[in-house]
C-alpha cells in the first residue's frame, strides 16, 4: 500500500538527524503558525505565492537560496569539525552519515544555493534593465521557481524520512546503481533534480527568449547592460546543457527502476559513460553560475567608479567567448580516466584557452575602476574580493588543467580548495554583492552599510584562512571526503580550516543581523527616489520597489547606458521630460498554476522514490489535470487603470524633483 | 521613465555621456522595426511564443543527442546476446516511417485549414494527424512486445537498453504529442480559433514536425546503419 | 503556418514555423507541402533501399545514409517549417544552428572520447592495474 516507506524510514537510532530534523520541523511550524495568526496568508497567497511577476519570483528565488545556504553551511561545519577531529580517531560521525553529509553538501551548493540565487537575480533584473513589462513567459516563470522549490524540499525531507545518496554530489555508477546503493538516497537525489532541473530549463528557455525577442525600442543587442549579456549567455548554456543532465539521470533512473543497462557492471554497461555524459553537463553548469556574477560585477564595478564600463565590445566577445569554449573542456574532469594523452591534451589546452577571456574581463573591470571616482560601498568591495580571489582560483584551474599536474592533484583536497576558490570567490561573492547592490530596488529601502562591511572581511578573511590549508593538504597528499586518516601533517591545516569556516559562520551572522537590523529602521533608510548608487541602467529609472508593470511607458533607447544619458540630461536642465501620454497596461494574471504543479511534482517524486504506485499514477493525473485547467483558462491578462499607472509615475517624478536640486552622487 | 522628447538632437550633438562607446544611433543597418534586433520594441506574442517553443525543441534534441550518443556507444555492447542485425525488420520501419511522414503532411494540411479559420477541415485533418501517429506507436509497441517475448527486452544487454530507451523516448514524445493534440482539438471546438489557439497550434506543428526530423536521424542511424 | 499580418511593423521578424503568404494562399501553402512530401518520401525510400542493396560500395554506405538523412531533414525543415535563408527567418536558423552545434559537440565528443576510453581501459587492462 505505502510501498517500501515504513516506520523504519525515519531514523530513530541516529541522533543527529533525528534532532536536527525535530528543530527544523519545530521552527518550520513556528513560522507557520505564527503566519497564519497574523492573517498574512492572503497576502502572501495573492501576492508572492501565486505571482507570477518577476521582481516577486526573483526574490523568492534568491529568499530559496539564502536558507538553503544555511542548510548546506551547517553540513560543512559538519564535516569541518569531523575532519578536525579525526586523526586517530573516529571523529563523532559514522562513515554512512558523513558520505550521506559531503553529498547533500554538494547537491544542496550546486543546485538549491547557487543555481537559484543567480537565476533569481537575473530573473528580477534582466526585464528591468531590457526596459520591459516583464519575462516571456511569465506564468512558465512561477513553475520554474516552484519546481525548484520541490527539489529542494525532496532534498530536505530526506533528513527525515529515509536517507540521502552517499554517492558524492554527482551520484558515480556502479556505486550508485541499485546493486550497491540499494537504498532510497540515491533515488531522492535523482528525482529531486529531475524536478529541479525541469524547472530550470524551463526558466532558461524564458530568459533567453526574453533577451532575444523583448526589449525596448531602440535597445539594439550592443545597447543591453553587460549583465544582460552575461544572462544570454549563462542561459544558452542553460538550454544546450541540462537536457543532457535530464538525458543521463532518467540513464541512471532506468537502470534503477527497471533493470536496463547503461551504467551497470554486467551485460555490457559503461560506468565510464555516465562519467562522461554527466560532465558534459557539469562544466557548462559551472559556467552558467559563474556568467551572470561576471555580470554583476561589471555593473557594480561601473557603478561604484562611476564611469562607463571599460571595453563593451571585448566584454561581450569574452562573454559569447566564454559561452561557447565552456562546451569544449569537459574532459578535464576526468583526465585521470584513461582516454590518453592525445585525447587529454587537447582538451587541457581548450581549458587553459578559456581562461583567456576571463583575465579580458578583469583588466576591464579594472580599466573601468582607473581613473574612476570610486565608492568603496559593500557591492564594490565583495567585486574586489572576487578579483583577488577568483584571480588566485583561476590559477590554480589553469594548472589542473595540465593532465600530468592532475593525475597528482586529481580528487585530493587541493582540488576541493579550487573549485570552492572560484565557486565562493566567484559566484558567492557575486551573489552577495548583487544582493547588496540590488537589495534597495526590490525592497525600497537600503541595507546597513557598516555590518555588510564587516560581514564581507568575516567571509573574505575567513575563506583564506578556511581553504588556503586545503590547497596545502591536498599538495601533502590528502584525498577528498576522508572520514577519518592518521596522517599528522594533515591535522594542523585541518584544524586552522575549521578556525576559517567558524569565521565564515560569523559573516553570516552578520549578514544575517544586517538584515534583521535593516529591517527594523527601514523608515529611517528609505530610497526615496529609486536610484540610490547614482545608477546608469534602466532599473534605476523605476521608483524603489518598482509598480508591477516596471515602467509607465516603455523607454525609449537612445544609447548604451539608456538611463544614464537621460539623467544628465534631465540634471542639466535641472527638470524632467515631459510627463508621456499614460495608458492602461495590460499585465498577466496571477496564477496557482506554479504551486499546485509542484506540489504534484513533490508528491510524484516522492511516490516515486518509496515505489507507492497509484500515488504516482495520482501526481502525474494531477499535473496534467493542472496543465488542462491553466491552458483552458479565459482570463489571460487583467488591466491597470490609467489612473494607477498615472498615479504611480507622478510620485516618481515628485520625488525626483525634489531630489533634484542637491542631487549629489551618494557619498 | 520619460518618453524621450529630444530625439530629434543630431548625433554629433549628443553628449558624450549618451554614448560613451560610440555605438551610435543607428543599430546596425538594419530599418527602424525589426523587432528581431532590438529597434522595433519587443515582439508579437505569435513570435515570443514560437521562439520560446523552438528553443525549447532545440533543448529537446540536445536531450536526444546524449541518447544517440549513449547508443552509438554501446551499439556492440549486445553480451553474447541479438545484435541490431538478427532483430530489426526494415519493412515494419518503413511503414512507421510512412505513417509518420504523411502524420506531418497531414499536420501542415491542418496548420493551413486553420488560418483560412475552417473549423471541419481543421478538426478533419488534426484528426488524422493523429490517427497516423497512433498508427506509428501501435506498430512500435508490438515490435517491442515483440522483441521482450523473443527475450531481447531491454534488460538483456547495454545495447538492447539504449535501442529500448532511444527508440522509447521517440514513442514517449509522439504520445505525449498525442495527448496535447487530443486536448487542443477538444479547446479548437470549444474555442474557436483565437489568436492564442493559434500560437498553441503553432507550436503543436513545430513539435510535430521535430518529432519526424528526428525520426529520419532515429531510423537512419538505429535501423538502416544496424541491420543494413 | 501562414502568419497573420495582424501587427505592423514586423516586416523583418518571423516566428519559426511561419511563412509569409497571408491568409488566400492556400494553394501556394498546399503546394509547398506537397513538394516536401515527395521530396522527404523520395529520400526516404533511396535509404531504405540502399540500406540493403550493392549500389554503393560497402564501406560507403553509413555515409550516403547520413547525406541522405541531412537532406531529409532539410527538406523537413524548408518545406514543413518554412525556415529560409531571408531576413525574417535569421533568429531561427541561428538558434538551430546553435543547436546543432551542440548535439554536433555532445555527440562526437562523447564518442571520440568513450572510444579511447574503451580502448585503453579493457577489463584485462583494469585488472592489471588493480594488481
Amino acid at each position: 500500500m505505502l510501498g517500501k516507506l515504513g516506520w523504519n524510514a525515519i531514523p530513530f537510532d541516529q541522533p543527529i538527524p533525528l534532532v536536527s530534523s525535530a528543530v527544523v520541523g519545530i521552527v518550520l511550524l513556528g513560522v507557520l503558525v505564527w503566519v497564519w495568526a497574523k492573517g498574512y496568508v492572503p497576502y502572501l497567497w495573492s501576492e508572492w505565492i501565486t505571482s507570477v511577476d518577476h521582481k516577486r519570483i526573483g526574490v523568492m528565488y534568491c529568499v530559496l537560496a539564502m536558507v538553503m545556504l544555511l542548510r548546506g553551511f551547517i553540513d560543512a561545519m559538519m564535516m569541518r569539525t569531523q575532519q578536525a577531529m579525526a586523526f586517530h580517531s573516529p571523529g563523532y560521525l559514522p562513515p554512512e552519515h558523513y558520505n550521506q553529509i559531503f553529498s547533500a553538501h554538494g547537491t544542496i551548493m550546486i543546485f538549491f544555493v547557487g543555481m537559484p540565487f543567480v537565476v533569481g537575480l537575473m530573473n528580477f533584473v534582466v526585464p528591468l534593465q531590457l526596459g520591459v513589462r516583464d519575462v516571456a513567459f511569465p506564468t512558465l516563470n512561477s513553475v520554474s521557481f516552484w519546481l525548484t522549490a520541490s527539489g529542494a524540499l525532496l532534498v530536505n525531507i530526506s533528513l527525515v524520512v529515509g536517507e540521502f545518496a552517499r554517492t558524492g554530489w554527482l551520484a558515480y555508477p556502479p556505486l550508485s546503481e541499485l546493486r550497491y546503493s540499494p537504498g532510497v538516497g540515491v533515488d531522492y537525489y535523482l528525482w529531486a533534480l529531475q524536478i529541479a532541473g525541469a524547472g530550470t530549463l524551463m526558466g532558461g528557455i524564458n530568459l533567453a527568449t526574453t533577451i532575444l525577442k523583448m526589449r525596448a525600442p531602440g535597445m539594439s543587442y550592443l545597447r543591453m547592460p553587460v549583465f544582460c549579456w552575461t544572462a544570454l549567455a549563462s542561459n544558452l548554456l542553460i538550454i544546450a546543457a541540462f537536457p543532457v543532465l535530464t538525458a543521463t539521470f532518467a540513464m541512471l533512473l532506468l537502470d534503477r527502476y527497471f533493470g536496463f543497462h547503461f551504467f551497470t557492471n554486467e551485460a555490457g554497461g559503461n560506468a565510464m559513460m555516465f562519467v562522461n555524459l554527466i560532465w558534459v553537463w557539469g562544466h557548462p553548469e559551472v559556467y552558467i553560475l559563474i556568467l551572470p556574477a561576471f555580470g554583476t560585477f561589471s555593473e557594480v564595478v561601473s557603478t561604484f567608479s562611476s564611469k562607463p564600463l571599460f571595453g563593451y565590445r571585448s566584454m561581450v566577445i569574452a562573454t559569447m567567448a566564454i559561452c561557447i569554449l565552456s562546451f569544449m573542456v569537459w574532459l578535464h574532469h576526468f583526465f585521470t580516466m584513461g582516454a590518453g594523452a592525445d585525447v587529454n591534451a587537447i582538451f587541457g589546452i581548450v581549458s587553459m584557452i578559456i581562461a583567456v577571456p576571463t583575465g579580458v574581463k578583469i583588466f576591464n573591470w579594472l580599466f573601468t575602476m582607473y581613473g574612476g571616482r570610486v565608492r568603496f560601498h559593500t557591492p564594490l568591495l565583495w567585486a574586489l574580493g572576487f578579483m583577488v580571489t577568483f584571480a588566485v582560483g583561476g590559477m590554480t584551474g589553469v594548472l589542473l588543467a595540465v593532465p600530468p599536474a592532475d593525475f597528482l592533484l586529481h580528487n585530493s583536497l587541493f582540488l576541493v580548495a579550487h573549485f570552492h576558490n572560484v565557486i565562493i570567490g566567484g559566484v558567492l561573492f557575486g551573489a552577495f554583492a548583487g544582493y547588496n547592490y540590488w537589495f534597495p530596488k526590490a525592497f525600497g529601502f537600503m541595507l546597513d552599510e557598516r555590518l555588510g562591511k564587516v560581514a564581507f572581511w568575516c567571509w573574505f578573511v575567513g575563506f583564506y584562512m578556511a581553504f588556503v590549508p586545503l590547497y596545502a593538504v591536498g599538495l601533502l597528499g590528502m584525498t577528498r571526503r576522508m572520514q577519518h586518516y592518521d596522517v599528522a601533517a594533515w591535522h594542523p591545516w585541518l584544524l586552522v580550516a575549521l578556525g576559517g569556516a567558524l569565521l565564515i559562520l560569523c559573516g553570516i551572522g552578520c549578514q544575517i543581523a544586517q538584515l534583521v537590523v535593516s529591517i527594523r529602521t527601514r523608515e529611517r533608510r528609505r530610497d526615496l527616489t529609486g536610484d540610490p548608487w547614482d545608477g546608469r541602467s534602466l532599473e534605476w529609472a523605476t521608483p524603489s520597489p518598482p509598480p508591477s508593470f516596471n515602467f509607465p511607458v516603455l523607454p525609449d533607447v537612445e544609447g548604451e547606458e539608456a538611463y544614464w544619458g537621460v539623467k544628465q540630461r534631465a540634471l542639466d536642465a535641472q527638470r524632467l521630460a515631459e510627463e508621456p501620454e499614460y495608458h492602461a497596461i495590460e499585465m498577466p494574471r496571477n496564477s496557482p498554476t506554479g504551486v499546485v504543479t509542484a506540489f504534484f511534482a513533490t508528491v510524484t517524486g516522492f511516490s516515486l522514490i518509496w515505489h507507492i504506485w497509484w500515488l504516482v499514477a495520482l501526481g502525474l493525473l494531477g499535473a496534467f489535470a493542472t496543465f488542462v485547467v491553466f491552458a483552458w483558462r479565459d482570463e489571460e491578462e487583467y488591466e491597470v487603470p490609467v489612473e494607477e499607472v498615472a498615479r504611480v509615475d507622478r510620485a516618481r517624478r515628485r520625488a525626483r524633483v525634489e531630489a533634484m536640486p542637491d542631487w549629489r552622487r551618494p557619498a | 521613465m520619460s518618453a524621450s522628447t529630444s530625439a530629434s538632437a543630431a548625433p554629433s550633438a549628443r553628449a558624450a555621456w549618451d554614448d560613451p562607446n560610440r555605438v551610435g544611433h543607428h543599430g546596425h543597418g538594419h530599418g527602424g522595426e525589426a523587432t528581431g534586433h532590438g529597434q522595433g520594441g519587443p515582439a508579437s506574442k505569435r513570435i515570443i511564443t514560437g521562439y520560446g517553443f523552438w528553443i525549447y525543441l532545440l533543448s529537446d534534441i540536445v536531450m536526444f543527442s546524449a541518447f544517440f550518443a549513449a547508443y552509438a556507444v554501446l551499439a556492440d555492447a549486445t553480451a553474447g546476446g541479438p545484435g541490431a542485425r538478427d532483430l530489426f525488420s526494415l519493412t515494419n520501419v518503413a511503414v512507421e516511417t510512412g505513417c509518420l511522414l504523411a502524420s506531418s503532411f497531414a499536420c501542415g494540411m491542418a496548420s493551413i485549414a486553420a488560418s483560412v479559420r475552417s473549423q471541419l477541415w481543421t478538426q478533419i485533418l488534426l484528426l488524422v494527424t493523429g490517427l497516423l501517429g497512433f498508427a506509428f506507436l501501435v506498430l512500435e509497441a508490438r515490435e517491442f512486445a515483440q522483441l521482450v517475448v523473443e527475450g531481447a527486452g531491454p534488460t538483456r544487454s547495454a545495447f538492447l537498453t539504449a535501442f529500448f530507451s532511444l527508440v522509447g523516448l521517440h514513442g514517449l514524445h509522439v504520445s505525449a504529442g498525442l495527448l496535447w493534440l487530443g486536448t487542443m482539438m477538444a479547446q479548437i471546438w470549444a474555442k474557436g480559433f483565437r489568436p492564442n489557439m493559434m500560437r498553441r497550434l503553432l507550436c503543436f506543428t513545430l513539435f510535430w514536425h521535430a518529432l519526424d526530423i528526428i525520426w529520419v536521424a532515429l531510423f537512419t542511424i538505429v535501423y538502416l546503419m544496424g541491420a543494413g | 503556418m501562414a502568419s497573420d499580418p495582424e501587427t505592423p511593423g514586423e516586416n523583418l521578424d518571423l516566428a519559426p514555423g511561419d511563412e509569409r503568404i497571408g491568409g488566400s494562399g492556400v494553394a501556394r501553402g498546399v503546394r509547398g507541402y506537397v513538394i516536401g512530401l515527395v521530396l522527404a518520401a523520395g529520400l526516404t525510400a533511396a535509404s531504405f533501399y540502399l540500406a540493403g542493396s550493392r549500389l554503393v560500395w560497402g564501406p560507403g554506405i553509413p555515409v550516403a545514409l547520413i547525406v541522405l538523412a541531412i537532406a531529409q531533414m532539410g527538406v523537413h525543415l524548408v518545406f514543413f517549417l518554412h525556415l529560409s535563408t531571408g531576413p525574417d527567418s535569421t533568429n531561427n536558423v541561428l538558434a538551430l544552428a546553435f543547436g546543432v552545434l551542440i548535439v554536433a559537440l555532445v555527440f562526437v565528443g562523447s564518442v571520440w572520447i568513450m572510444a579511447h576510453l574503451n580502448a585503453n581501459m579493457t577489463m584485462t587492462q583494469v585488472m592489471r592495474m588493480q594488481r
